[in-house]
C-alpha cells in the first residue's frame, strides 16, 4: 500500500515538474518569436500611419485607427523605388541565370569528363573557397573601374557569376548519377551536352532549385559591391536605394514613407520563403551562412 | 571513378570549364595576388596611378591610424559579445524547440524570417525603434521609462548605447542560421542514447550535459567558427543602423574601414585598403586556427 502512494506522489511530482518545464519552454519560445516579429509589425504599422499622425505621436501608439496607403504611393512617386526594384530584379535574374550555366558546365566537367590534372584543379578550386570577399573586392573594384563598367549592369553582375561552393555542391550531386546511364547514352550516340541537358540536369533539379533560391536571396540583399560600383541612382539596387532614401529621399523625417519602402523591399523575399519554406531551410542548412 | 584514359575528351572538358576558369581567374585568383602587390606599393593613389616605392609603409600607416584602431576595437567588442551570446541563446531556443511538438513548425518559420530580410531595410526599422528625436523618444525609450529608466539616444548617443543596438541587431540577424543548424543537429542525435539514459534514470540536466552536448558539439563548434568569421566581417548591419559615415559615428568596423579607404569621400587609397584587408585576413585566420586547436581537445567527433 505504502509503496503505491509513493509512486503516485512521484508521478504527480514529475508531472507538475514537466508542466512547469513546458510552460517555461513555451514562454521562452514565445518571447523570441515576439522579438523576431516585432520589427516587422512595427514597419507595417508605421507604413500605414499618415505623416501627420506619426509625427504628432510623442508616445508612439501600438495601433492606428486611420490607416492610409499614401506612404506607398509616395514611395513609388517621390523616390525611385520602382526603378530600384526593377534594377534588382534584372540583376538577380541575370546573375542567377548566368551563374547556373557556368557552374553546371564546370560541375559536369569535374563529375563526368576525364582530363589531365583534374584532381589538382579541383583541389585548387576548393582552396578558393577560403578566400574572403574582402580580399579580392579591392582589385575587382579597380578592374571594373578601369574597364569603364561603373554604373553598368555588366559591372554589377560579372564578378558574381561564379561560385566555387555551388560548383562543388553540384558536382557531388552529379556524381551520384550512376555511370551506367552515361555509358548507355554514349552507346546510343548521345553527345555529352545532350546527356547533360536531358539526363543530368533533370535528375539534379532539387539541388539546382536550392542553389537558385540561395543565390536569389544573396542577390536581393547584396549591398557592398553595388555600393562600390554604382553612384548613379539609375543603377541602384534596393539595398543602396533604401540607404539613398534614408539619407536624401523624402526629407529626413518622413519615417512612415521610409517604412513603406522597407515593406515593399522585404515582401518579395518573404513570399519566396513562405512558398518554398522547406527548400529554403534545407538549402541554407546545407550551404548558407549569413554575415 | 577513373579508369577511363584521357583521350580526346580532354580538350572538351577544358571547354566546359572555360567560363568558370575565366571568371574565377579574373575576379578571384588575379585579385588575390594583386591585393598583396597593392599593399606594398607606397604612396599609390587611384587618381594619379603612380607610387613611390615598395615597402611596408601602408601597413604601418594603417596600424597607426586612429580610425583603424577604433574600427578594430569596435569589431573586437562586437565579436566578443555577439558570438557567445548568439550561440548560447540559439542553443537554448533549439533545445526548447525540439522538446515541443505543437506549434513547432510555426515557431521555426517565424525564427527563420530575419534570414530572408534585407539587412539594410530592416536595420532602418531598428533605427526607428531605438532612435530618440526631438519630437519622440522612440518606442524602446518609452519601454525603458516604463521600467524607471531614462531615455537614451541609441543611434546618436553614448558609445555603449550604440554598441548595445549594434550587438542586439547583429544577434537578431545571425540567429536564424544558428537555430536552424542546431535544431537539425539535435534532431539527428540517436534516440537510443536518450532511451538508455531514461532506463538508467538519468536526470534531464545530466542527459543534456552528458549526451546532447557532446553529440552536437561539432555543430556548435562549426557555428562558433562561422560566427567568428561573420562577426569579424560586420559591415552592412552597421551601415543600416548608423548610416554610411561610420567614422564620424565612431562605429566603424574593419571591413568598413577597408571600404572607406577604397571609395567614397575618404576613398581613393587602394593600398591602405589592401593592407587593412590583409591584416583582417590574418586576424581571422589566426582566430580560426586557435579555434581548431582548441576544438581538437574538446570536441567529440563520431
Amino acid at each position: 500500500m505504502e509503496n503505491r502512494i509513493d509512486y503516485e506522489k512521484i508521478e504527480k511530482r514529475t508531472e507538475t515538474r514537466k508542466k512547469i518545464g513546458n510552460v517555461a519552454t513555451y514562454a521562452l519560445l514565445l518571447f523570441w518569436a515576439v522579438i523576431v516579429l516585432f520589427p516587422f509589425y512595427w514597419m507595417i504599422l508605421t507604413s500605414l500611419k499618415s505623416y501627420g499622425a506619426y509625427n504628432s505621436e510623442y508616445i508612439p501608439k501600438f495601433y492606428t485607427l486611420s490607416p492610409t496607403l499614401q506612404n506607398y504611393v509616395d514611395a513609388f512617386t517621390t523616390v525611385s523605388l520602382g526603378q530600384y526594384l526593377v534594377n534588382t530584379v534584372i540583376f538577380t535574374v541575370v546573375t542567377t541565370a548566368l551563374m547556373l550555366v557556368v557552374i553546371t558546365l564546370a560541375a559536369f566537367a569535374f563529375a563526368r569528363l576525364e582530363f589531365r590534372g583534374k584532381n589538382l584543379l579541383f583541389v585548387l578550386f576548393l582552396s578558393l573557397m577560403m578566400i574572403p570577399n574582402e580580399l579580392v573586392i579591392i582589385t575587382n573594384f579597380v578592374t571594373i573601374t578601369d574597364l569603364n563598367m561603373r554604373n553598368t549592369f555588366q559591372g554589377l553582375i560579372l564578378p558574381s557569376v561564379t561560385s566555387v561552393f555551388y560548383i562543388y555542391l553540384l558536382k557531388e550531386n552529379f556524381e551520384q548519377i550512376p555511370d551506367s546511364l552515361y555509358y548507355a547514352a554514349k552507346v546510343d550516340g548521345t553527345s555529352d551536352l545532350k546527356y547533360l541537358m536531358k539526363v543530368m540536369i533533370p535528375i539534379s533539379k532539387p539541388t539546382l532549385i536550392t542553389i537558385t533560391i540561395l543565390k536569389v536571396i544573396e542577390c536581393w540583399n547584396s549591398y557592398v559591391w553595388p555600393r562600390l560600383i554604382t553612384d548613379d541612382e539609375r543603377y541602384f539596387l534596393v539595398s543602396n536605394g533604401i540607404q539613398e532614401i534614408r539619407e536624401n529621399g523624402f526629407g529626413r523625417e518622413n519615417i512612415p514613407a521610409m517604412m513603406a519602402a522597407v515593406v515593399v523591399i522585404s515582401v518579395p523575399l518573404i513570399l519566396l520563403f513562405l512558398i518554398f519554406r522547406r527548400k529554403v531551410m534545407a538549402g541554407v542548412a546545407r550551404g548558407g551562412t549569413k554575415g | 571513378m577513373g579508369g577511363k584514359k584521357s583521350g580526346h575528351g580532354g580538350a572538351k572538358a577544358w571547354l566546359y570549364l572555360l567560363p568558370a576558369l575565366l571568371f574565377l581567374g579574373a575576379f578571384m585568383v588575379y585579385p588575390l595576388f594583386d591585393v598583396f602587390v597593392y599593399s606594398f606599393e607606397e604612396g599609390y593613389h587611384s587618381a594619379s596611378q603612380t607610387y613611390f616605392g615598395i615597402g611596408a609603409y601602408n601597413y604601418s600607416y594603417v596600424l597607426h591610424d586612429t580610425y583603424f584602431l577604433q574600427a578594430v576595437k569596435n569589431t573586437l567588442i562586437l565579436v566578443v559579445i555577439t558570438v557567445p551570446l548568439s550561440t548560447g541563446i540559439a542553443l537554448l531556443i533549439s533545445v526548447g524547440l525540439s522538446s515541443i511538438t505543437p506549434l513547432r513548425n510555426l515557431f521555426q518559420t517565424i525564427y527563420f524570417l530575419p534570414y530572408v530580410t534585407n539587412t539594410l531595410a530592416v536595420g532602418l526599422v531598428f533605427m526607428v525603434l531605438f532612435k530618440k528625436t526631438a519630437y519622440s523618444d522612440g518606442l524602446i525609450n518609452l519601454i525603458l521609462t516604463w521600467f524607471g529608466g531614462t531615455a537614451v539616444d541609441f543611434i546618436d548617443g553614448p558609445y555603449w548605447a550604440k554598441m548595445f543596438v549594434l550587438c542586439f541587431y547583429t544577434i537578431w540577424v545571425v540567429m536564424p542560421f544558428k537555430i536552424l543548424i542546431l535544431t537539425s543537429a539535435l534532431a539527428s542525435v540517436n534516440q537510443q542514447y536518450y532511451n538508455a539514459a531514461r532506463v538508467d534514470g538519468t536526470s534531464r540536466f545530466r542527459t543534456f550535459t552528458r549526451i546532447t552536448l557532446p553529440m552536437i558539439s561539432p555543430m556548435i563548434f562549426y557555428l562558433i567558427i562561422t560566427g567568428f568569421i561573420g562577426a569579424f566581417k560586420a559591415y552592412s548591419d552597421v551601415v543600416a543602423l548608423f548610416g554610411t559615415n561610420l567614422n564620424a559615428a565612431g562605429m566603424n568596423t574593419i571591413v568598413g574601414y577597408v571600404y572607406d579607404m577604397l571609395y567614397g569621400d575618404s576613398g581613393g587609397y587602394p593600398s591602405y585598403a589592401s593592407a587593412a584587408a590583409i591584416i583582417l585576413f590574418f586576424i581571422v585566420l589566426t582566430i580560426t586556427c586557435v579555434n581548431l586547436i582548441f576544438s581538437k581537445k574538446n570536441i567529440h567527433y563520431t
